[in-house]
């Protein structure tokens, strides 16, 4: 089974970095969205300190909706994803293994960038730690669950704007308890239950997404 | 015994579907003329709110109406998936466009209270955040169903959204309410919760009035767009060719 799923990630990530501009697109998108805000709301610290955990937050939603469309399309057009679906290995640990290379991908840089942006925001020490931590817990379900739409809308006319539509009303707790989480240490809350949930999000995600992934792909390839 | 799974098939379900939805459409229109006279007429001016209070006797219903056919519509999604039924996947894309309907009517409705009530047409309160969002579950069921030009594969791609949705629903609504009480900075409180003791007998009465006549008024909408798309599914059929000749004559 592990072997399997090293298989997928290894053959996913040199694929990706074979096309090395894919990756940088997304990175760069969410370093964008996020440098707009300022401009748009105005140069005050004590607003944009405020608005820091959430403006990332959102952009990373977002950023992670930008790449989803090429999670399956790629092995659907040129037919890999038929031969997938036939081999003998359950299928739902097949879309695990394109899941985790997908969140390397475009999850993990934009975890590694956080504190940069946090940094322009004003954040300080903890709040940029956790802003880190509730990123590294978030990304995954949200290539997860976007595993999901974007096996839904596979081979359809405008799937890229459809399966923004489908999975970012799915995205909203982990963007409330992410940001929360955020908001919550910088106020000298403590964020344990906000990570407590994001952890437990995480699981059902894991345990969940891909199951259910695998069961739109065999209704999109009939 | 009687066999349900008779009307299971679209051509013995598409005559019961006619006679019920009649039925239910009469029932419907007689309690929303009831329910109306009552919620204008009888039910007494509130102490508090005066008569604005009485847009409650529709949006209350429509709320509820709006949440429990998002359940029925997955209920019908999930039968569609386990026994293959091609009326059932029907039967939950008939019942969406009424659910977002209803869901759309509870937000606007609600707005229209809180203007004069709260001096907002719109807080970001747990229940109408998450009403919201349950608007956007709608249209994004609906809008995957009209993307997808294979009815089978649309059915089966919008019914697993559904099922998605649904064991979502319950995750987005608490943590909506949680985003909301931590976020405190809203001046603005929903009274409700005492809504129920402080009502007078003939408010409650009026409300389930309203209430059963959405319930009917969705079950008659439901069953005669489900005769539709079943027209428009099976419409190579022999049942239907018959259907139409005999008509025409």
């Amino acid at each position: 089974m592990l072997a399997t799923l090293r298989c997928m990630v290894m053959r996913d990530l040199t694929l990706a970095m074979r096309h090395r501009s894919d990756v940088l697109t997304t990175v760069f998108f969410f370093i964008i969205v996020v440098s707009l805000f300022p401009l748009g709301v105005g140069p005050e610290a004590a607003l944009l300190k405020e608005m820091a955990a959430g403006v990332v937050w959102v952009a990373a939603l977002l950023a992670s909706m930008l790449s989803l469309t090429r999670l399956f399309a790629d092995d659907y057009n040129d037919g890999t994803l038929e031969q997938l679906l036939l081999v003998p290995q359950p299928l739902s640990l097949i879309v695990l293994g394109k899941v985790l290379a997908h969140w390397i991908i475009s999850g993990l840089p934009l975890v590694v960038m956080s504190p940069l942006l946090g940094l322009q925001f004003g954040l300080e020490g903890d709040e940029l730690m956790m802003l880190m931590v509730t990123l590294l817990l978030g990304t995954p379900v949200l290539s997860l669950l976007g595993a999901i739409g974007a096996a839904l809308t596979l081979g359809l006319r405008g799937g890229g704007v459809l399966v923004s539509l489908l999975v970012l009303p799915l995205y909203i707790p982990v963007l409330i308890f992410g940001a929360g989480a955020v908001t919550a240490s910088a106020a000298g809350m403590g964020a344990d239950g906000h990570l407590s949930l994001m952890g437990a999000i995480l699981l059902l995600a894991l345990v969940l997404a891909p199951w259910a992934s695998a069961a739109a792909l065999r209704i999109s390839v009939e | 015994m009687f066999n349900l799974f008779k009307y299971a098939s679209p051509a013995s379900f598409y005559p019961l579907a006619g006679r019920l939805a009649m039925g239910f459409g009469i029932a419907s229109v007689i309690l929303l003329v009831i329910g109306l006279y009552m919620s204008f007429f009888v039910a007494p001016t509130d102490y508090k709110q005066g008569e604005g209070y009485r847009i409650m006797f529709i949006h209350v219903p429509a709320a509820w109406m709006s949440m429990l056919i998002y359940v029925v519509m997955a209920c019908w999604a999930a039968a569609g998936m386990i026994w293959h039924t091609r009326l059932s996947s029907m039967m939950a894309s008939s019942l969406a466009p009424t659910g977002a309907m209803f869901t759309f009517i509870a937000l606007w409705t609600g707005a229209l209270w809180g203007k004069p009530m709260w001096g907002a047409w719109w807080v970001w309160d747990a229940r109408l955040t998450s009403e919201l969002i349950l608007l956007f579950l709608y249209v994004g069921f609906m809008a995957l169903e009209s993307a997808i030009d294979d009815p089978r594969r649309a059915a089966r791609a919008s019914g697993l959204l559904a099922l998605v949705g649904v064991i979502n629903v319950p995750i987005i609504y608490y943590s909506v309410q949680w985003w909301n009480t931590l976020h405190q900075g809203s001046s603005i409180k929903v009274v409700d919760g005492g809504v129920e003791t402080s009502m007078s007998e003939i408010m409650v009465w009026t409300l389930l009035v309203m209430t059963f006549a959405c319930w009917f008024y969705t079950i008659a909408v439901a069953l005669t767009r489900v005769r539709s798309i079943i027209l428009e599914r099976e419409s190579g059929a022999s049942w239907v060719k018959a259907l139409l000749q005999e008509r025409k004559s």
